[in-house]
């Protein structure tokens, strides 16, 4: 069955390498040897699937999964987008998660000691899975940037963190989705690790206006892209003769 | 001029998972709980068949120490070597007591990480050629651009190792033993130990898959 074809190799030419010494916590935990290329098996075509028991109705809700008193501090807004594969094929009932810091720019992790405060109402964190064509959508507030250890004045534009997983284990991905306008997209080191940069432009969510919600909350579109499945017609014998 | 190809959209290119990547996906490790259903390490339920067992390692970088802000996620077959996913032609018969699927971080403090399991069946490869019983690993971090991919294969299965067609692809035998979970008990209970290496002369074998 065709959701079932092999991967076609992921296009390393797009993706960060291991080593990027401007990112310096890669230096010493980037793999140095070469990635030994193999072809798919079952081990690599199948993986895990979740359903919507495994998510709550508020998981994809961040103004409101985590509201205590009210609701956070920040711009509202939606994220929307369609997870597909390089051939186009949405990617339906698949798990993406998000996390991010909250609009001062804090973590609500026990690790971040940012002297931003940390918001009692916004957890920071949310997901869902996409319907049948691959789309979801979730609401949040916008996060801000923040200074982190690597450079003594780096700043990370701001971002979200997204968690995919696709239809088959070799497609898991973790990725960031930056905002249209950012100035400090181009100084981030981790940005500038994508060797293309027309790659790196499509980590840029730009504004939705026509998905915003008028008087309530403006709206960002990001797309996500797996990589595709082989074409052939002809038996790949994965399995037995 | 030939006629051109198909289109095929690039792909969304990887970026680190970041050192708070336990927010998002661990949050019960970051500091709170917000969800009702919280992914685990707990791999098999109480119900699973088969031998029932702990996995256990660290992570260490090119300076030897343990990596403590890494994501391990585990995907693996049943006891009888059948994945829980459409793909697999025996899916329906698969272990309803085992997901197949797990998460976890490494201790902040240790370094340590934790699966509890039941030990794979071999899995049936390309053109019907068996392989070894192993789990699938992939691991994000602070530091790590894109998700690293590896196996875990058991020491004590040393036929069946001898005879995997991905342990044998790694030209260099010294090497295939990185992949290699050594077998203990403890407490009576059984527990592979298997450390993980980013870099260095016992840099584990890392797949492009």
């Amino acid at each position: 069955m065709a959701e079932h074809r092999e991967f076609r190799q992921r296009d390393r030419r797009v993706h960060p390498p291991a080593f990027t010494p401007e990112y310096k916590t890669s230096v010493l935990r980037a793999p140095r040897r070469a990635l030994l290329s193999l072809q798919n098996s079952l081990s690599e075509v199948t993986g895990p699937t979740f359903g919507h028991a495994a998510i709550g109705p508020l998981d994809n809700d961040l103004l409101l999964n985590y509201a205590k008193d009210g609701q956070p501090i920040g711009e509202r807004i939606i994220v929307t987008g369609r997870v597909c594969d390089a051939d186009g094929r949405g990617v339906p009932h698949t798990l993406v998660e998000f996390w991010q810091a909250n609009a001062g720019g804090r973590y609500r992790h026990r690790n971040d000691r940012y002297l931003a405060p940390i918001d009692p109402n916004f957890g920071g964190c949310g997901r869902t899975l996409t319907d049948a064509d691959g789309g979801y959508a979730f609401r949040t507030i916008k996060p801000g940037p923040y200074p982190w250890r690597n450079n003594l004045n780096s700043w990370r534009p701001a971002h979200i963190h997204f968690s995919v997983f696709g239809s088959g284990f070799a497609q898991r991905l973790i990725t960031q989705m930056y905002f249209e306008g950012d100035p400090l997209i181009w100084r981030d080191p981790m940005v500038l690790g994508i060797p293309d940069r027309a790659a790196a432009e499509r980590l840029i969510a730009p504004l939705d206006l026509d998905a915003a919600i008028p008087l309530d909350m403006l709206a960002y579109r990001f797309d996500i892209v797996l990589r595709g499945r082989q074409s052939t017609v002809f038996e790949n014998r994965l399995q037995g003769n | 001029m030939v006629q051109p190809l198909p289109a095929r959209l690039p792909e969304t290119p990887s970026q680190t998972a970041g050192p708070y990547v336990h927010i998002g996906l661990i949050p019960h490790q970051a500091g709170f709980a917000i969800f009702e259903t919280a992914f685990s390490n707990v791999i098999a339920g109480p119900d699973a068949v088969g031998e029932r067992i702990l996995v256990e390692g660290r992570v260490f970088d090119g300076a030897n120490e343990p990596v403590r802000d890494v994501l391990i996620e585990v995907w693996q077959a049943d006891a009888a070597g059948r994945y829980a996913h459409a793909a697999d032609p025996r899916h329906e018969s698969a272990d309803p007591a085992l997901s197949g699927w797990g998460r976890t971080g490494s201790d902040f403090e240790t370094g340590l990480y934790c699966f509890e399991t039941v030990k794979p069946g071999s899995v049936v490869g390309r053109h019907g050629r068996p392989m070894a019983p192993h789990l699938n690993l992939w691991i994000v971090a602070r530091g790590i651009n894109i998700g690293l991919q590896t196996r875990l294969y058991f020491a004590d299965e040393t036929a069946a190792n001898a005879a995997d067609p991905v342990l044998n692809l790694i030209e260099q035998a010294s090497r295939r033993e990185t992949l290699l979970a050594r077998r203990e008990t403890r407490d009576g209970r059984i527990v592979y130990v298997f450390d993980i290496h980013l870099q260095g002369d016992a840099e584990t074998v890392f797949f492009d898959v």
